[in-house]
């Protein structure tokens, strides 16, 4: 069961949060331009890392608001908590 | 290979069972194959055996990066059904129900296959409607389908909770009587022996580091045992194909998250029958050794490490309990996950890629087991052919370009 630190709301019960995947994920600008392919990569593919991963969290059952996390899919630990907009962080190696 | 029967049994057994002979071999691996299967589950031994089979394609290698079907074949609760809403899944499904029909002859292997029925339990008068237009499209689709109400359901499975004064009273639900469970190891071995007999090379602890890509064309498979040449490459490998793909620069629609599953402590036989409920998403069988085969639904996040989270299973079994009162002090025995590969439409990809000659078979997410005769079958076809079987056409990667999904989510029953 993991422990994750909330930015606004401190350490809490993963049962208190969802996770929204993969993070830092841009929601393109020229839109009207973007063909079939650029549209199905945008809303669909996916890295889907095996290892440390960026990803987006929200406090679902608290404050609800969204952040960012660096978490391993491997080990399932954390290394780094940020908000949104924050630079990505320094990962392990 | 040794036919088994009646015969050999009692001839082994006056043996002391000293003879049996081995079921398949541990080959040294060749430089080069016509075709390459990753991933030794079901899935890839049920391509491999079918390629070999029905394609004639005797000079191919089925690569596992442990040991078969110590994936998710080994980790699922082997509930096979086929009633989904849509005709392209109901179409695919119903193909592997059939073949799993014949299965245990075809491969002079046991694979169990009891066709105890499935129930899907309605909870409120809007997941009755929703249960009873699939009902219906199922009877369309020629899949056998019928409404159970409390009086029959009682008959049909007594432990079963109907008090309609518990949180989430139970209404009534679909059963499919065809449907049921299977051994699932069996299914992986039957597969393995009957490809070995047909000269399919099964070779184990061997995992695929790389791929040899020119011009757009697989040329070969590196391993940790080696490199093979080989024209065609079948990738099978569930919550790893994000990984697979990721050598062959492809990204996949898919993310992989643990699926729990866990039994107790065996007790006599008191389930006859499969309960499975979306609402309170739950679902419990019995295995011939009299455990309590009990699953839930996914993780929410995205991992590969075999384990899952307690609160998921803490709401499987406030869910079960409810359902099944009987079982509120029976032990829980042995708990594990699996990594599936789930897909945004909840339906599988069985496709060719960008490079000539990669074809990929993933995206089974939470339902995989009950289509491995099925999955196997055209998967087989489509490598031979370098063209999809009619029933695999509508599982390409295209659909998430054109916008053809194959929406199961929630639609057919989201849990398996």
């Amino acid at each position: 069961m993991l422990l994750l630190d909330c930015p606004w709301c401190g350490p809490r019960s993963e049962e208190e949060f969802s996770c929204g995947g993969e993070g830092h994920i841009v929601r393109p600008t020229a839109s009207a331009e973007m063909d079939d392919q650029a549209w199905g990569d945008y809303v669909f593919m996916r890295t889907n890392t095996k290892g440390m991963q960026l990803e987006r969290w929200r406090h679902a059952n608290g404050c609800g608001r969204w952040f960012n996390m660096a978490r391993s899919t491997t080990t399932h630990e954390i290394v780094a908590v940020y908000k949104v907009g924050d630079d990505k962080p320094e990962l392990p190696k | 290979m040794a036919n088994y029967s009646i015969l050999a049994l009692a001839r082994n057994a006056l043996q002391r069972h000293r003879n049996w002979p081995q079921a398949w071999g541990s080959p040294v691996l060749r430089p080069s194959y016509d075709a390459v299967i990753i991933g030794g589950g079901g899935h890839g031994l049920a391509t491999a055996y079918y390629l070999a089979k029905l394609h004639g394609m005797r000079n191919i290698a089925v690569l596992e990066k442990g040991w078969i079907g110590g994936g998710n074949t080994g980790r699922n609760t082997t509930i096979v059904r086929s009633n989904y809403l849509n005709p392209e899944s109901a179409g695919i499904y119903e193909h592997a129900l059939k073949l799993w029909e014949g299965l245990s002859q075809e491969l002079n292997f046991n694979v169990m296959f009891s066709q105890r029925g499935v129930i899907n339990l309605a909870h409120d008068p809007g997941e009755e409607r929703e249960l009873r237009r699939r009902i219906y499209a199922n009877q369309l689709a020629g899949v056998d389908a019928e409404w159970v109400g409390p009086t029959q359901l009682s008959e049909l499975c007594p432990i079963l909770n109907l008090d309609p004064n518990i949180r989430y009273p139970v209404v009534g639900g679909t059963l499919q009587r065809r449907a049921g469970v299977a051994r699932h190891d069996a299914v992986a071995w039957g597969y393995a022996r009957g490809a070995d007999h047909l000269g399919v090379h099964i070779i184990q602890n061997c995992e695929v580091t790389g791929f040899d890509i020119r011009e757009g064309r697989i040329e070969g498979v590196r391993t940790s045992q080696g490199d093979i040449k080989t024209p065609k490459v079948g990738v099978v490998a569930s919550g790893h194909s994000s990984v697979l793909a990721a050598m062959a620069d492809i990204r996949l629609p898919l993310e992989s998250h643990p699926l729990q599953a866990l039994v107790s402590e065996p007790v006599k036989p008191i389930m006859p029958t499969v309960i499975m409920s979306n609402k309170v998403h739950a679902y419990m069988s019995q295995s011939d050794k009299g455990e309590l085969v009990i699953g839930a639904g996914i993780d929410g996040y995205i991992s590969y490490a075999q384990r899952g989270s307690l609160p998921v299973i803490e709401e499987t079994i406030r869910a079960i309990v409810e359902l099944f009162p009987i079982t509120s002090r029976l032990k829980m025995m042995r708990q594990w996950a699996g990594i599936v590969d789930i897909c945004p439409d909840a339906s599988p990809i069985i496709s060719g890629t960008p490079v000539k000659g990669l074809y990929f078979n993933c995206g089974w997410g939470t339902g995989g087991f009950k289509a491995t005769p099925g999955s196997g079958h055209v998967f087989a076809h489509t490598l031979a052919k370098d063209a999809p079987h009619p029933l695999n056409a509508p599982f390409a990667l295209e659909r998430f370009y054109s916008g053809a999904l194959v929406a199961e989510h929630g639609a057919a029953a989201v849990a398996h």
